[in-house]
């Protein structure tokens, strides 16, 4: 095996200062955070990920592990583990959607092991970018080529996709947060900062390498999603080729505002079928203000694929993502929500 | 004292016995030949080759062996003359495939060993194997797989059968069916990986591996060394999963008994599980046609069934089951080929029912595209064309309880409620659709031998060399020998799995217990004849031993199965006994029965396809042991749902790679997949078949099942699905 340091800080600020110092003694450095290490971990085996160190994480549950209603927001700490959050009470009261996204994840054991941080930069599932025999990726080695584009490419995405890399986001939670307007608090060795959920994730484009706009040695704090009229209506509905311990073939995170059969407000965003966690605003808006029929449904689908771009063995996801989001709006419209 | 977590079970007289070893794997006791710990082992691991034709230019060793800990490197360039060449089990030899290992610098599969480090540590192993770099010289074309226009096909002449005349009959026939059929490459991804320990002492070999037949490594693996089999042993005495992955020698055995010899110290290999996917056989995708024709009533009046087999250029393999496809029904008109499609890809092999699988699915679900156009239930289909002899040579069937199963299963599931109507049934958001299916496996025994010792006080030890996969090889032993000899379950102890016992045919073809049970009851009633109680009952056999004056009677017995020759006695002492029967018999056919139901359901938007219930019946001569009866029938069911709806090996057409080489992405069922699974067992008695009167239930529960699902999804939707695996984007 690969040897690497490996150090465990017992706080917040000592492991930023970790990061910081061996970021500073080797600009080149490879060095990474480990937390629930069902991602970091299985790369390191497969020797997809070589960090010359390891920074754990794991000491920090109390400060960060926390899950709490504060009023107006749900708080959830990047420690808390999958588990934690998806059983939490108030999750599962105030937005199903949360819960529904996490306990649809994994198996018991790793939603026991894996942090909600961890969970949101969780890698792709693409198979060439999982095995280093094949030396075409460029999420792994920038400039190499993408050898999905002619490969077995089913599991691929059709939105969000580049000459580049066409690898899926494989997480089932961050469409959650997105689709719910959730920030993201980041703590860092120049201090902290909060940023929209929304722009933590970098489509591919050019540099598939670039995952998400963290910056070397910060660390994911909180994640806060804010309440709003569709918290209570909201579902994660999942597709998959099995019915458990399985990504989303086609996912879609759904939250609705109604007012009688008129739709206030729509979040969706999707998941299984993109590059990165995918927000249909184009659905929303075709939504907001209409009556939530079938056919309103099926428009708002079709608006949220206009732009897919499918390769040989994945065109069915086009339909399949639409059907999905239909199936999921049209389950919200009859859900009883209690007040 | 504490309780113990596990207490050993306590069997009345008249129960079922339990699984012999079952506490002893469920509390880490067994151990399995991977567990085996021998002093000063050095660990093994095997770099494979990431193109799928062409040559080894060169290898780059030095970042390998300047790991801390490698001791040895053998690739073709440094191993010797060792092992020698061998030709398949398909061709006259030992061994799964006949690609010597490390044999030259000539590449042609993806993943062919072609280098294999020694070190102290797995870890250093590993480690080192990763850093071997090798330059190869790809061959420009290459053939990834049976649709490949640069893959070879080739008739299996020998397989060829023409009865009556079909075309004229088909031509003529007012009601017809013609459609092509695929099933995908799929492996047997047993839970234990493909391992291998070897220690030699002086010139003795010890080899612990996982296997379906010990004797066949034993001397397979002493003509590749030019050694004495005498002076091998091989022992295996639990499988952790096997479904015919580890059914005969492998190539990697010769490789660490090698390395071993070099090294004068044990090596151990544990090939990864993405190694696992070509180091021994696996089932080859498939293409089938069937052509049926029948008169208005559904009598059958001609059937024709072509199959194409993927096969590896260096051995041509064909398992070539439409002989048993056109011997079920009654048919007049006959016809049936069989063709190999060589491909670069490594020697497919035997994976559970390995042609009844995929042969069963084109014929059964054609059947059920027959009934459609017939208008007709296909149960009924089923039953207009039952028969007792079969078609081809007019042979008879020992027994056949078909419709009987039919009968059960049906009342059972509620068929009568099926509407026949496609798309006609629905719950809500699901579409449900009823299928059902014909389950087949030819009844196989081969040539076995046992020895039994019973004591005065009451003990009995029963030993042969047959194998434990998990299906209750144990169980049976014991369960055999106490029922012959009148004593409980709890007093008999048994071995298996071990070279140095009395030899028993290969755990394959359904046929352990057909072959192994009547040797145990040979040798039961040599005890019996001893003690001058032959032919009574066994409760006289433990006071005529205590009032013989002996303390030991032990007797050994090798029995013969029927359709064997004489001279094929020998072959049980030189790892090479075959199964006998099936269709194989000049005087009679021999197979189990059954009948599979199961229902779907299709989510109307996003076709999600579950498999809520499944129910079949099964008719298979005497069942010894109705709980490890059931457990094999329910394994088969759920490996026939997944044969259906997941499992399909996913090929790179630029490498002939498996992209999903791992139990993550090669899609199985979990436990949510699998709701209600009920197997069934029709009475039935079979004089014929064996002394024991067994069928064998290790591989009919697969059979059937994927038609069945087949044909269900089209009564829930309209749509013929003809390539498995049936997956939501097919019903898009």
């Amino acid at each position: 095996m690969r040897p690497f340091h490996y150090s465990r800080p017992s706080s917040l600020a000592e492991a930023l200062i970790d990061m910081r110092d061996a970021l500073a003694a080797e600009p080149n450095s490879s060095a990474a955070f480990l937390a629930g290490g069902t991602t970091q971990l299985d790369l390191m085996k497969l020797e997809v990920s070589r960090p010359d160190r390891l920074v754990d994480l794991n000491a920090l549950r109390g400060e960060a592990g926390h899950i709490r209603w504060d009023g107006t927001s749900l708080r959830l700490g990047a420690f808390a583990r999958m588990a934690e959050a998806a059983d939490h009470p108030d999750v599962r009261a105030r937005a199903p959607m949360i819960a529904q996204s996490l306990s649809l994840a994994a198996s018991a054991q790793l939603r026991n092991m894996a942090t909600l941080g961890g969970n949101v930069l969780q890698r792709t599932r693409c198979a060439y970018f999982r095995d280093t025999s094949w030396s075409a990726c460029n999420k792994r080695v920038p400039g190499s080529g993408c050898a999905a584009l002619d490969g077995v490419n089913r599991a691929h995405a059709v939105l969000g996709t580049s000459d580049h890399c066409i690898a899926t986001y494989p997480g089932d939670f961050a469409q959650a947060l997105l689709a719910l307007d959730a920030s993201v608090v980041i703590a860092g060795p120049g201090g902290g900062r909060t940023i929209p959920f929304a722009r933590l994730h970098r489509a591919p484009g050019t540099t598939p390498h670039l995952e998400t706009s963290l910056r070397p040695g910060e660390i994911i704090a909180e994640f806060i999603v804010p309440a709003g009229g569709w918290f209570r209506r909201s579902l994660y509905l999942k597709v998959r080729d099995r019915q458990s311990y399985e990504f989303a073939v086609a996912s879609a995170a759904v939250a609705l505002d109604l007012e009688g059969d008129t739709v206030r407000e729509a979040r969706v965003a999707l998941g299984g079928v993109a590059t990165v966690p995918w927000r249909a605003r184009e659905a929303e808006a075709l939504l907001r203000g209409r009556k939530l029929t079938e056919e309103a449904a099926r428009a708002a689908a079709q608006a949220a694929f206009t732009e897919a771009a499918p390769h040989a063995h994945n065109a069915f996801k086009v339909e399949l993502g639409q059907e999905t989001l239909v199936r999921a709006l049209l389950q919200l419209a009859t859900m009883e929500t209690p007040r | 004292m504490n309780q113990p977590l596990f207490p050993a079970p306590d069997v009345k007289p008249g129960q079922t016995p339990p699984r012999y070893e079952g506490r002893a794997k469920v509390t880490g006791e067994a151990r399995y030949p991977s567990d085996v710990r021998l002093p000063r082992t050095a660990h093994a691991y095997l770099h494979t080759s990431r193109i799928g034709r062409g040559t080894i230019r060169s290898f780059d060793l030095a970042a390998a062996r300047a790991v801390p800990g490698v001791i040895d490197i053998l690739t073709h360039e440094t191993i010797g003359d060792d092992p020698r060449h061998m030709p398949a089990i398909y061709q006259g030899g030992y061994i799964s495939d006949s690609v010597r290992p490390l044999g030259s610098a000539d590449i042609v599969y993806w993943g062919q060993p072609v280098a294999m480090v020694v070190a102290e540590t797995f870890e250093a192993a590993r480690e080192a194997a990763r850093r071997i770099v090798v330059a190869y010289a790809p061959h420009p074309t290459l053939a990834a797989d049976i649709r490949s226009a640069d893959a070879v096909t080739q008739a299996v002449e020998p397989m060829t059968i023409d009865t009556g005349d079909f075309a004229a009959a088909y031509a003529a026939a007012p009601v017809r069916v013609d459609a092509g059929y695929t099933t995908p490459a799929q492996h047997q991804n047993p839970m234990e990986l493909f391992a291998t320990q070897c220690a030699w002492e002086g010139d003795r070999l010890t080899v612990h591996e996982p296997s379906q037949y010990v004797n066949n490594v034993r001397f397979g693996l002493a003509e590749q060394l030019g050694i004495d089999p005498g002076r091998i042993r091989v022992v295996s005495p639990y499988v952790g999963g096997a479904f015919g992955a580890k059914g005969f020698l492998t190539q990697r055995t010769a490789l660490v008994a090698i390395a071993a010899r070099r090294l004068g110290r044990p090596v151990k290999l544990v090939a990864t599980r993405e190694q696992g996917f070509t180091v021994s056989g696996y089932r080859a995708e498939t293409r089938h046609r069937v052509q049926l024709a029948a008169d208005r009533d559904g009598r059958l009046l001609a059937l024709r069934q072509e199959g194409w087999e993927l096969t590896s250029r260096a051995d041509a393999v064909a398992m070539g089951a439409a002989s048993m496809t056109a011997r079920l029904y009654a048919c007049p008109n006959i016809s049936v080929r069989i063709n190999t499609v060589a491909a670069d890809r490594s020697t497919p092999g035997f994976m559970r029912a390995p042609g009844e699988m995929p042969y069963g699915f084109a014929l059964e679900t054609a059947l059920d595209e027959l009934a459609v156009a017939l208008d007709m239930d296909p149960v009924e289909l089923r039953r207009v064309n039952d028969t007792q002899t079969e078609p081809v040579a007019g042979l008879p069937y020992t027994s056949r309880s078909l419709m009987r199963c039919f009968d059960d299963a049906a009342a059972r599931f509620g068929w009568k409620d099926r509407s026949r109507e496609a798309g006609s049934m629905r719950d809500g958001d699901w579409l449900v659709g009823w299928g059902c299916a014909t389950a087949f496996y030819p009844t196989y025994a081969g040539n076995s031998a046992a020895r039994v010792r019973l004591s005065a006080d009451g003990r009995v030890h029963v030993s042969s060399a047959g194998h434990e996969l998990g299906q209750g090889m144990y169980t049976m032993m014991a369960q055999v020998a106490a029922e012959e000899l009148g004593v409980p379950f709890d007093q008999v102890t048994a071995s298996l799995g071990d070279t140095d016992l009395p030899p028993a045919i290969v755990a394959g073809g359904s046929s352990s217990t057909a072959s192994v049970a009547p040797a145990i009851m040979a040798a039961c009633e040599a005890i019996r004849r001893r003690l001058g109680v032959e032919g009574g009952s066994p409760a006289e056999v433990m006071p005529a031993l205590q009032a013989s004056g002996m303390w030991v009677v032990e007797e050994f017995a090798e029995v013969r199965a029927h359709g064997l020759p004489a001279e094929s006695m020998a072959s049980l002492y030189r790892g090479r006994a075959t199964p006998a029967g099936g269709v194989h018999l000049a005087d009679r056919v021999q197979f189990a029965l059954g009948a599979q139901f199961v229902e779907v359901r299709i989510h109307a938007r996003t076709r999600e396809i579950r498999v809520p219930r499944a129910v079949g019946a099964f008719a298979a001569g005497r069942i010894i042991n109705p709980r490890t009866a059931h457990g094999q029938l329910i394994g088969g069911m759920i490996w026939g749902i997944s044969s259906a709806i997941h499992e399909r090996s996913e090929i790179d057409h630029r490498n002939g790679s498996y992209i999903n080489a791992n139990l993550a992405e090669y899609l199985l069922p979990v436990n949510a997949d699998i709701v209600d699974v009920e197997a069934m067992m029709v009475a039935e008695e079979d004089h014929q078949v064996n002394r024991a009167g067994v069928k064998g239930v290790g591989e009919i529960g697969v059979v059937g099942v994927a038609a069945a699902i087949s044909n269900a999804v089209f009564h829930a939707t309209g749509r013929r699905l003809r390539d498995l695996p049936i997956r939501l984007e097919d019903l898009m």
